[in-house]
């Protein structure tokens, strides 16, 4: 066996190390950027008469932000159980799509594809397809899933326990901190004309719907009749 | 009883919702087509996801200082900034504004 040369040895443990902390700062810039959120989720929860065991329950099970804010506000607003479940379980769908990229990606293997399920949502997604070309992805998964988790459970319990003591994510900005992000993280994807006007086309039809459609339809409609396009647009 | 109902289905439709993606057999994740699908889903999902965030508030559009933060966004990625640098000045141009 030939030692690598010294210098191109320095240089691939180089920029190891490089994605290691782009990934690491990524993943906790994401993390802290949910705790407003986890907050809020706490408060609102207790707001609208859930037990903390419930709350908690559902950042350690459920976990997945939306589905939970979406489930909360409808019941704290008076709205049926029915509805609340219906529009978190819509919210949910796109997390089984995500699963199904993230499965063809890392090729979890037994229990490893139960715990890769549980956290694969917006973030950890995102992340993993970002760092996909770099050869990353499986790290930026796990750290941002890691991040996420421990950060979001953390702030619902302090949100339950003490209410929202930030105000609402609007206040400081924290709405756009999620958006922003993955404006970032596809951006490297998003560098052919088609694949900018298919993001953008999914992004104009999913606003389309939103005056007449459930919540959490808007996003799936966009996102599938993009790629719906994208086929048709590649034949 | 009925608040703990709603709770327990919503974790358990969502946990397997989650998983159903993991279940799919891999030879039909083989071909071509189902490639460039799987390829393009979640850069579709999460374009759609932005401008729900940022553009709608249930189901009423909305065109408030979220759009100035992604934006700002827009902006600084196009110029290669950090990604840090990208969020934390979309949430400051966010948060000035809804100051205002």
């Amino acid at each position: 066996m030939s030692e690598p040369p010294h210098d191109e040895h320095q240089l691939t443990d180089g920029s190891r190390k490089a994605a290691e902390r782009r990934i690491r700062n990524r993943a906790l810039t994401i993390g802290f950027s949910v705790t407003p959120f986890g907050l809020s989720f706490g408060a609102v929860s207790v707001e609208a008469h859930l037990s903390l065991v419930q709350v908690c329950l559902l950042s350690l099970v459920l976990f997945s932000g939306a589905s939970q804010f979406a489930l909360v506000s409808i019941i704290g607003a008076g709205g049926s159980y029915f509805s609340a479940v219906g529009t978190a379980l819509l919210l949910g769908v796109r997390n089984g799509l995500y699963g199904a990229r993230i499965n063809a990606l890392l090729r979890p293997s037994g229990w490893r594809r139960f715990v890769m399920a549980a956290v694969t949502i917006d973030e950890s997604t995102a992340m993993a397809v970002s760092e996909a070309p770099s050869g990353n992805a499986a790290r930026a998964f796990w750290s941002t899933a890691l991040c996420v988790y421990v950060l979001w459970n953390v702030s619902t319990v302090i949100g339950a326990l003490v209410g929202n003591a930030l105000g609402s994510p609007a206040t400081t900005g924290l709405d756009v901190a999620g958006p922003a992000a993955f404006v970032a993280l596809l951006a490297p994807r998003l560098t052919t004309l088609r694949m900018r006007m298919v993001a953008l086309g999914s992004g104009l039809i999913a606003l389309v719907t939103v005056p007449v459609v459930p919540v959490g339809a808007p996003i799936l409609i966009g996102g599938l009749t993009a790629v719906a396009l994208l086929l048709v647009f590649d034949r | 009883m009925k608040l703990w109902l709603a709770v327990l289905i919503a974790c358990a439709g969502c946990a397997v919702l989650k998983l159903a993606g993991f279940v799919v057999p891999a030879r039909l994740l083989e071909s071509a087509v189902a490639r460039r699908i799987l390829e393009a889903l979640p850069v579709t999902l999460l374009s759609a996801l932005i401008s729900v965030s940022v553009f709608a508030t249930g189901n009423h559009l909305m065109l408030d200082s979220r759009a100035a933060g992604l934006a700002v966004a827009l902006i600084l990625v196009a110029i290669r900034a950090p990604f840090l640098v990208v969020v934390v000045a979309a949430c400051a141009t966010a948060a000035g504004l809804h100051a205002l």
